[in-house]
């Protein structure tokens, strides 16, 4: 019972999402599944916050690997929370305020950490070890020169030849990529339909 | 001279981050600003497309990002935004990521403000839902079931603006600013594919590579591509204004053209090094 509800719900949802789209009459019932997917969905951020609460409440009771950065994370969270109930989330509300000066630098700061470790890669890896890899190189010289105002100050077709590289060399590529994993995920669309692909179910088998 | 160059390929980590730091802020504090060359292109495609648009028509703006990949699409948002607005061209906002609301509301208030453009009337943001590409499927039949309130809780039925809106078919145009799933791939799918409407997308530099078989087929008819993308689209907006706002793209090429030309001399460095090292060894053939 335990297998079969689940992969009966699995197997309907996907057949009736499938149909959908060739026979008008299952219509209706594919926009009822896609109004409980979003719910279902919306659901999800709940559960989330929820589990965030008790992954650091658990981490600081038991003095578990970096507690001491738990209560930052759940004294930023009820920080959050509290000011966007309280306040209201509009700009010129203390939630928005500490979004745009706090969140918002903080978030781009992270991301900016991996220029300095691309760089920093890019110097112990990027070896002209091969024709191939010599290829490659060029190749990326060209774009990131391409990228910026100085490629075109240096020679002003460096643009035109980066952006040749992105059309034609980097779209092939992209495009069997692309079509190599569309084809897997409606391999393996079909198999969880089916009830073939059963991992999806945390390994009961 | 050999041990020199074999040093070379051991430089300390904290040199390297020292120098790109350098590389980054110098260029920034001294306000270095570098002529942007537009050259034909996905930035000059999207743009083309904007300004064919006819007055009065409708454009829904989706602020897919979060604050993280702000130094590279919010500059795109205001670009957009401005040219939209002073086109007199209707924005419809929303976000598929939850952060991207603030975000984008930031950029609407201060392009509208700026222009003197009326909230409900050239512009509305309806907020975050979650759902990614099934969200994009129920606004192609259905938006005011899927956004009954814009951002600020006031019914959408109310709003002149989406008097004549009601389906994703309604607009115009659809511009996704995407830093990752869901994004650009998602409305071209659900949106583009299925209610046949011009999508136009601007994403982060790292992701722009995947997204050119969309353009290939047509299925997307520009896009912005990192900061590179932000730089062209701010310096065609600005062409013929007279006095126009800062942006903060065009400043940060100066800094994106040192850092990139730091991390190729850092990248020649550890192949001379590696190649003395290899010659040494009788390696080289």
């Amino acid at each position: 019972m335990r297998l079969f509800v689940p992969l009966t719900i699995t197997f309907v949802a996907g057949i009736v999402m499938i149909l959908q789209f060739f026979v008008p009459a299952t219509q209706s019932m594919g926009e009822s599944l896609q109004e409980w997917y979003m719910i279902v969905a919306s659901f999800a951020i709940f559960i989330g916050a929820a589990n965030l609460i008790q992954v650091h409440v658990h981490r600081i009771r038991f003095k578990g690997r970096n507690w001491k950065y738990s209560p930052v994370t759940i004294v930023g969270f009820s920080v959050m929370i509290l000011t966007g109930l309280i306040f209201g989330i509009e700009k010129g509300t203390p939630f928005n305020f500490l979004f745009l000066e706090m969140v918002a630098p903080m978030s781009a700061t992270m991301f900016s950490l991996l220029a300095f470790f691309v760089a920093s890669a890019a110097f112990r890896a990027f070896r002209a070890s091969n024709w191939r890899a010599t290829l490659l190189l060029i190749s990326a010289f060209v774009v990131m020169l391409g990228r910026v105002p100085i490629g075109a100050m240096i020679w002003d077709r460096i643009p035109l030849i980066s952006e040749w590289i992105m059309k034609c060399p980097n779209m092939a590529g992209q495009r069997a990529v692309m079509i190599g994993a569309a084809m897997g995920m409606v391999a393996t669309s079909l198999r969880m339909i089916f009830g073939i692909e059963r991992s999806y179910l945390g390994g009961a088998d | 001279m050999g041990k020199f160059t074999e040093k070379l390929g051991s430089i300390d980590r904290r040199i390297i981050f020292t120098v790109i730091a350098l590389s980054v802020i110098i260029p920034l504090a001294v306000r270095l600003e570098l002529p942007i060359p537009i050259s034909p292109g996905p930035s000059t495609d999207m743009f083309d497309a904007v300004e064919a648009l006819p007055a009065g028509s409708v454009v829904l703006l989706s602020f897919d990002y979060d604050p993280s990949t702000m130094p590279e699409l919010q500059p795109m948002a205001v670009a957009l935004t401005q040219h939209l607005m002073r086109k007199d061209i209707k924005i419809v906002s929303m976000a598929l990521w939850p952060m991207g609301v603030s975000l984008g509301n930031e950029a609407l208030i201060s392009v509208s403000d700026s222009l003197g453009r009326e909230e409900y009337v050239d512009w509305v943001n309806l907020g975050y839902k979650t759902g990614g590409g099934v969200l994009i499927v129920r606004m192609g039949s259905n938006i005011k079931s899927v956004f009954p309130e814009d951002y600020n809780g006031n019914s959408v039925d109310d709003m002149p603006i989406m008097q004549h809106i009601s389906k994703l078919g309604d607009f115009d145009m659809i511009i996704s600013l995407s830093a990752g799933d869901p994004g650009v791939p998602a409305w071209v799918m659900m949106a583009g594919d299925r209610y046949n409407i011009p999508i136009g997308g601007g994403c982060t530099a790292v992701s722009a590579p995947q997204f050119y078989p969309y353009l290939g087929t047509g299925q997307l008819i520009g896009l912005l591509g990192g900061l590179k993308g932000a730089a062209d689209y701010e310096t065609m907006v600005r062409i013929d204004q007279v006095d126009p706002p800062p942006g903060t793209a065009i400043p940060g090429m100066a800094a994106q053209s040192v850092a990139h030309l730091v991390i190729m001399l850092f990248i020649i460095l550890g192949n001379i090094s590696y190649l003395a090292g290899k010659k040494k060894k009788g390696g080289v053939k």
